[in-house]
């Protein structure tokens, strides 16, 4: 199983150089890969629908018990066929559809690197395994939004989704590691013996709640959904996968899985069933609303994935199977729909539907393809969308839940009339100016959907043999065991009744729908209060705060930077040995002699002049002062070797001084009166801090045994008399590296300052003026 | 001697710290030669002072016979000076030319990061 994986990760790896090298047919060569994976979970089937589960797991952190385990089962089975079929269709899309594009291969790389999280994700039985995996199809989810990346509203649209799931995964973490702690695993065949343990928990509230913020994020729950709509920035092949046929689906697969683990109380019912069913009806009348055909089957998929949520909520045998059999009936249809409208796209290049019409003509095959999808998606006998709806509403129905039943009833009545403007105002009616210069695209464009299409159409025609898959999926969500027999003819019960009164309606909304336009631009002033808007107020607040915060702490002027370290650092310091410096100040002795006072006294009287200077050369000077008299203080206290090494560098920091004194501006009086005080006083406080502190230092100054061992040391190990020379080549060697390092560094870049010159900036045309200003300016200077 | 050489670091580091909270660039420079002194002399006193006794072990002895200066703080200083000259030069050729490409001396107009 891992081999899956690592198969589909290598061809996202070649995917660029088969892109480059094959061209956009390549897109055949690399759906063999997930083709093959398809076929080898094929294999599975029969041991998987005899309950024989296929498992395969290896250490990763075994001191944490940190295991990546893998497991298939009839749910893992029915997703992991979705994703690899989908999949290998889908890459063979893209390269048509990205044809002669540099970028092909890169959409490759991502898709398949989306296919293998995916896969991930639905294989994994380790919670932490799947958590991982779920948040790479985070992450490819954003680099694929994002694939138009110099395109802002595709960049804005991709951070929105990554937020919002992302978000969403780090509520998810917490959950799921409650769950692992409340259940005393984190595999979940394991949780699943331990069922009543982790429902009677005191964790199982808030770890339901965290877990259910995760899956409703994914899944474009409401009041979340208003990222996927965003996310068709994505080119279509994108939506067609992701945001429709797989990723989205990652939420409902979560709470399928742990269904038999947290479900059957009142708790998920009521946090799942209603925000299942008022997603469904919102993404119901949003896709009424809608004009671009992506956004409309965008809302379409939020609906159905309110309907999922909604059924897997209500969680008897039969609504858990319903919610599979659409689950399935859904992605056939809906992906091969976005494929639809990324043909229209392409040849037209035109996705609103009020100025797309009779298609049909000049696009045959994408109208036979919209045709079939849009017949399973109204739910049109015989189709695999067809069993779904019955199987749906016989479930619902025979819960004697009015409402929910009411509610799915209307919602469909929305999906039917939207099927419509997806698949037939295109293509029929009076052709629009916009139609007449399109064409079809090649068999890689409409093929896909075409297969997908027909798909389910053989599902709907001969269920039988699927029936013991979904029956391996279902009693994998319920726990139990479960039989599915799904049949295309019912007879007529109750079901087909509600079906044929849901067409009926659908097709009066959708002849009438002209009607509804002067709804929609009444209901239009409401929709910036939407959840959309709640989360661009967000955004901005919180940008707003950073900026802000940034104006205050970084605000460019380095002085108040470093007067906001040395006021800490003083502050802090009296903070922490305020009362211990007084106790510890009495017994100094004052035992000094008088050469010794004159030499101190010659420091700070050269440090007053070096601040008080009114010229370059004075200040250097006295800098100069200040430091021959360190040295000589290094002589007085038995230093010789600083003392030697600082006459030299002060040598030699004057002469640079003073050979620089012409090249750069003379002081200059920048400051008030006041602010020179305010400095003053803060650096007289600084420097009396010092002062204490080194005071205290000596007081409590201890042993020197690292010193003590160095002196003894010295000759009989290091052979060297000198034990400062000893200690510096080398106790403390690699010090002294590091020091030649720094001064190679400093050399080098002091070198590149002086000797490179900026290149001048193509098309500005002052550039060689100002170069020529500069070395004139320099020369004058030179000249004084 | 300790408290008139405390007196001497915490005046050289007052020196220092007023000097490089000056808005012109130039005298920034002299403010990090004062602090680098002060920081040398800092470390010195630190380490306790003893008059004379180089820490040298004298010919044909294998250890030093009496107790001497604290040779440790010594050779940190001794790299510290000349990792203070390379910062100072590379300050000094920095300043130097942006002072040159940008026409000013005034922290104040050096804020921006685009010239």
């Amino acid at each position: 199983m891992f081999l899956w994986l690592w198969v589909i990760l290598i061809a996202a790896g070649l995917a660029p150089g088969v892109s480059r090298m094959v061209g956009s047919r390549g897109g055949w060569l690399l759906a063999l890969v997930p083709a093959g994976v398809a076929v080898c979970l094929l294999q599975q089937w029969p041991a998987v629908v005899n309950q024989q589960n296929v498992s395969a797991a290896v250490d990763w952190v075994p001191s944490l018990h940190l295991m990546v385990s893998l497991r298939l089962d009839g749910l893992s089975l029915l997703f992991g066929l979705l994703v690899t079929g989908i999949g290998a269709l889908v890459l063979v899309y893209a390269g048509a559809y990205l044809k002669g594009d540099e970028r092909l291969g890169r959409l490759w790389m991502f898709l398949l690197l989306f296919m293998a999280a995916m896969l991930g994700v639905v294989l994994a039985d380790n919670l932490l395994t799947l958590f991982i995996f779920w948040e790479l199809t985070s992450i490819t989810s954003y680099l694929l939004i994002g694939f138009n990346s110099d395109r802002p509203e595709s960049r804005a649209s991709a951070l929105q989704a990554l937020l919002v799931t992302g978000g969403g995964g780090l509520l998810l973490l917490p959950g799921l590691l409650l769950l692992g702690f409340a259940g005393q695993s984190f595999e979940i065949s394991e949780l699943l013996n331990h069922a009543d343990q982790i429902q009677q928990h005191a964790f199982y509230g808030p770890m339901l709640v965290l877990i259910l913020l995760g899956a409703f994020t994914k899944s474009a729950q409401f009041p979340f959904h208003f990222w996927l709509p965003d996310a068709m920035a994505a080119p279509t092949p994108i939506s067609a996968y992701l945001h429709s046929a797989t990723m989205v689906k990652a939420g409902v697969y979560l709470v399928a899985r742990l269904h038999p683990v947290l479900g059957g109380t009142a708790e998920w019912f009521w946090m799942i069933a209603p925000i299942g069913t008022a997603t469904m009806v919102l993404g119901a009348v949003l896709a009424l609303r809608a004009t671009d055909l992506k956004q409309i089957l965008a809302y379409a998929t939020i609906s159905v994935l309110g309907t999922l949520m909604m059924l897997l909520g209500i969680g008897t045998e039969a609504t858990l199977t319903a919610a599979l059999v659409l689950l399935v009936a859904h992605a056939l249809y809906k992906g091969g729909l976005f494929m639809m409208a990324g043909a229209v796209d392409h040849a037209v290049h035109q996705r609103d539907i009020r100025l797309l019409g009779g298609l049909r003509s000049v696009m045959p095959a994408t109208c036979g393809a919209a045709l079939l999808a849009g017949i399973s998606m109204a739910g049109i006998l015989p189709t695999f969308g067809f069993i779904a709806k019955e199987t749906w509403y016989e479930a619902v129905g025979s819960q004697a839940s009015v409402p929910y039943l009411v509610a799915s009833v209307l919602s469909n009545i929305g999906l039917v009339a939207a099927a419509g403007m997806v698949c037939i105002t295109p293509f029929f009616g009076r052709q629009t100016d916009a139609a007449q210069q399109a064409h079809e695209g090649g068999p890689a464009l409409w093929g896909p959907p075409v297969v997908l299409g027909i798909a389910g159409f053989c599902l709907g025609l001969l269920p039988g043999p699927f029936s013991e898959l979904l029956a391996a999926g279902s009693t994998a969500i319920a726990g139990q065991d479960v039989s599915v027999k799904l049949k295309l003819w019912h007879g007529v019960n109750a079901a087909l009744l509600l079906s044929l009164l849901t067409l009926a309606g659908g097709f009066l909304l959708y002849w009438q729908r002209h009607r509804l336009a002067g709804v929609i631009t009444a209901t239009d002033r409401f929709m910036p209060w939407g959840p959309a808007g709640a989360y661009r107020w967000l955004l901005k607040s919180v940008n707003q705060l950073a900026r802000g915060q940034t104006a205050i702490l970084q605000n460019g002027y380095l002085r108040y930077y470093l007067l906001m370290m040395v006021g800490l650092t003083v502050f802090s310091v009296w903070m922490a040995l305020g009362g211990e410096l007084s106790s510890h100040l009495d017994p100094m002795p004052f035992d000094f002699r008088i050469h010794e006072v004159m030499l101190a006294g010659l420091i700070l009287m050269s440090a007053v002049v070096a601040v008080r200077a009114k010229t370059w050369l004075l200040s250097v000077g006295a800098l100069g002062i200040a430091g021959y008299a360190v040295a000589g203080i290094f002589v007085l206290f038995g230093a010789p070797d600083l003392a030697m090494t600082q006459f030299v560098i002060e040598t030699l920091t004057v002469f640079l001084f003073v050979m620089a004194f012409s090249r750069l501006p003379d002081f200059r009086r920048l400051s008030s009166v006041h602010t020179r005080r305010r400095d003053a006083l803060i650096a007289v406080v600084a420097g009396g801090t010092i002062t204490m502190l080194l005071l205290f230092a000596m007081t409590v100054r201890s042993d020197h045994p690292i010193s003590a061992y160095y002196a003894a040391h010295s000759v009989p190990e290091a052979h060297g008399r000198n034990v400062v020379n000893v200690i510096l080549v080398d106790f403390r060697a690699l010090d002294t590296l590091g020091e030649i390092t720094v001064l190679s560094i400093a050399a080098i870049g002091v070198y590149s300052l002086l000797m490179l010159r900026p290149a001048a900036r193509p098309g500005s045309t002052d550039s060689s003026g100002n170069e020529a200003d500069d070395s004139s300016r320099g020369s004058a200077q030179r000249g004084n | 001697m300790d408290i008139i050489l405390a007196i001497t670091v915490g005046g050289l580091y007052a020196a220092g710290i007023y000097m490089m909270l000056r808005r012109s660039v130039v005298k920034l420079l002299i403010g990090l030669g004062l602090l680098s002194h002060a920081a040398n002399l800092l470390i010195f006193t630190a380490g306790g002072v003893i008059r004379g006794r180089v820490p040298v072990v004298p010919a044909g002895e294998m250890q030093p016979l009496e107790t001497i200066a604290d040779p440790l703080p010594q050779a940190l200083i001794l790299t510290a000076i000349v990792i203070s000259f390379a910062v100072l030069a590379f300050a000094l050729v920095l300043i130097y030319r942006t002072c040159q490409t940008l026409g000013t001396d005034d922290l104040d107009q050096l804020k921006a990061t685009d010239t």
